[in-house]
């Protein structure tokens, strides 16, 4: 089922939590709200969801406006960040929760519900844990138990707050991957609130990034990653050197670094802030075409090599990112080298 | 290697706590206070109500103005403990699950009744509802009593055992937040659903601890009655009043039978807790060893 808000709206007291936001999620989506805390994007779920009311602004459901339906007719479900499991309840009664408070006549019978209740229990994989309760689960386990229950009500829409948010960085990792197959299977609408880009990029079939409770950017990962629609969204995804400079005839300069900037064709130059990823730095040792600078420190990440160059006196250093597949370090501290970027973006200001 | 471990932690132990001496004479001081507050008044009250035999302690209990005392206490508590908890559970459903204004103010108010004396709690209700009071002349002329009768006995201990279990179950609820709440209603579960089987559950240990808190001052309270009751024998006296009176006849014996009712009750009271302490404890404890035994498939 499809969601859309038009125009939403909200203020805490002096805090603008939501600014004239406008999204539409197709049915069967996974789309990831992104942004950094408290920029709303929990606020945004929390209105989708029911739980909170904006101040204007409406919440279409499958076309229809829901702005005034009560959480409980929305048909959603929801995975809180902390779970929120019932701990007097066991693993089976908190499954079962949903359907064993549906009034009589929409309530399935108890053989009914036992099998429904294993048979979620089955998809998150944890059929072994139905009589634990859930101070006896693990973190990880508690997240699928959280799922299995907000699946129970079939709910037409999937909306999960932070889901991997308290969990360590190993078992976050396995439960990504999970989710991503679990959704291939339900194919039920689901949206998913985080922090952590790698999170949203990875699983995500659509990201949005959300900054100060206004829509950044609205795109697939590769088109988020890619070309960053905003200075914001380059700061927020991925690593990017953040150069100060100026602009003229098609083309920006800093500190020597020239980067392509066909909006700004004037004759005289303007101020501009441009963005150049790691990775999109070439560095030569001899020669070259590029701005010549000096190697401050060299440090292996993983496969990749991380190089601070300095050019020139004032100019703040630049990150540079290289594939290194071990064996000898290509450039060593104090190295005079060359450097020219291959990729950027340059806006106003 | 056992052994190294044993003096590794008798050397943090000495690191991070007090010497010796002082935990001693700390925990002598406290043993001797409850020793000489608590045992052996109770020892005493035992021993006095039955110094004249147990025929005597048995009579002291079951003349009729004792029998009467011993019924209107335990209707006094039997209305006042329920009133408190619809209110406790209602002001600490307020206080923790919703904002608006003026939550600090009835927080404070909530408290009052701790904050004023009991005797000055009996006389708002003489001046409200006495024969000279505010509403006296329109209840006398319809033929209700309620200051010298049982109702002013009954709202006398309401009024006086007014926070327990609100006081109980505020810091639960806050501490706990609403998103079990939410929870529920995003799985469909109706206002009543939701406080039946999510809300009250979770604090079912606050509850039942502010109500045995709130039973044993209902039963035991003496400040407030003593001025709404008019010491009625047989008619508006409790129990703790009724000890008043036989004392002031000098029937050591038999006040001190009743007074041991009393002592008997603060004792079940105690224990009650402890009980529960104990059972809520070994719930969490049981728990957590199956939280730590279970592995991850």
């Amino acid at each position: 089922m499809s969601i859309e808000v038009r125009d939403l709206s909200k203020r805490f007291g002096a805090f603008q939590a939501l600014d004239d936001v406008s999204l539409t999620f197709n049915s069967g989506e996974l789309v990831a709200l992104l942004g950094p805390s408290g920029c709303g994007k929990t606020t945004l779920l929390r209105i989708i969801a029911g739980l909170e009311y904006a101040d204007t602004g409406a919440v279409l459901l499958a076309g229809e406006d829901a702005t005034a339906t009560h959480v409980r007719e929305r048909g959603v479900g929801f995975v809180f960040q902390h779970y929120a499991l019932f701990r007097h309840m066991t693993v089976f009664d908190n499954v079962a929760f949903g359907l064993s408070v549906r009034p009589r006549r929409l309530r399935p019978d108890k053989g009914d519900i036992a099998r429904r209740v294993h048979r979620l229990l089955e998809l998150v994989q944890l059929d072994w844990l139905a009589d634990r309760y859930p101070d006896q689960l693990s973190g990880g386990q508690r997240q699928r138990i959280a799922l299995a229950r907000a699946l129970a009500v079939e709910p037409r829409v999937l909306l999960l707050d932070e889901p991997f948010g308290a969990l360590d960085a190993r078992v976050r990792k396995d439960l990504r991957a999970w989710l991503r197959r679990l959704h291939d299977e339900l194919h039920v609408t689901s949206v998913f609130v985080t922090h952590d880009q790698e999170e949203a990029l990875e699983v995500a079939d659509r990201v949005v990034v959300i900054n100060q409770g206004r829509v950044e950017q609205v795109g697939t990962p590769q088109e988020i990653y890619n070309s960053p629609a905003t200075p914001f969204v380059y700061g927020f995804i991925g690593d990017a050197n953040r150069l100060s400079g100026q602009a003229a005839a098609g083309w920006a300069d800093f500190h020597g670094l020239r980067v392509a900037a066909p909006e700004f064709g004037q004759s005289e130059p303007r101020p501009v802030t441009g963005y150049i990823r790691p990775h999109d730095i070439e560095l030569k040792s001899e020669g070259g075409t590029g701005v010549a600078g000096r190697v401050e420190s060299v440090a292996q990440v993983g496969a990749a090599l991380r190089i601070s160059v300095r050019v020139g006196e004032s100019a703040p250093s630049l990150q540079v990112e290289l594939p290194h597949h071990g064996g000898h370090w290509p450039f060593a501290v104090g190295q005079a080298v060359h450097a020219r970027p291959r990729a950027g973006r340059v806006f106003a200001g | 290697m056992a052994t190294l471990e044993i003096n590794v932690s008798r050397v943090t132990e000495r690191a991070v706590s007090e010497a010796p001496w002082l935990r001693r004479l700390l925990v002598g001081i406290a043993l001797v206070f409850l020793l000489a507050f608590l045992l052996v008044p109770l020892f005493l009250v035992f021993r006095e109500a039955f110094s004249q035999g147990a025929r005597v302690y048995l009579a002291a209990l079951s003349n009729p103005d004792a029998r009467h005392a011993i019924k209107l206490t335990l209707t006094a508590a039997a209305v006042a403990v329920p009133l408190n908890v619809i209110f406790g559970l209602a002001a600490a459903w307020a206080i923790s699950k919703f904002r608006f204004r003026g939550k600090q103010v009835m927080i404070t108010l909530i408290d009052l009744p701790f904050a004023v004396s009991p005797v000055i709690a009996g006389l708002i209700y003489v001046l409200l509802f006495g024969s000279r009071g505010w509403l006296g002349p329109w209840l006398e002329n319809n033929g209700l009593h309620i200051i010298y009768a049982v109702p002013g006995i009954v709202l006398a201990t309401v009024f006086v055992t007014f926070p327990f279990v609100a006081r109980e179950l505020i810091p639960v609820m806050q501490e706990q937040g609403v998103t079990h709440e939410e929870a529920a209603l995003t799985l469909g579960a109706g206002g009543w659903q939701t406080f039946w089987r999510v809300t009250l559950p979770s604090v079912k240990w606050g509850l039942l601890y502010g109500v045995i808190l709130c039973n044993a001052r209902a039963m035991g309270e003496f400040g407030a009655v003593s001025v709404v009751s008019g010491h009625i024998r047989g008619k508006t006296n409790t129990l703790p009043l009724h000890v008043e009176i036989l004392y002031n006849e000098y029937e050591f014996a038999a006040a001190f039978a009743c007074a041991s009712l009393l002592a008997l009750l603060a004792v079940a009271t105690l224990i009650a807790k402890s009980a529960l302490e104990y059972k809520h404890q070994r719930d969490r404890e049981r728990s957590l060893r199956a939280a730590a035994r279970q592995e991850e498939p």
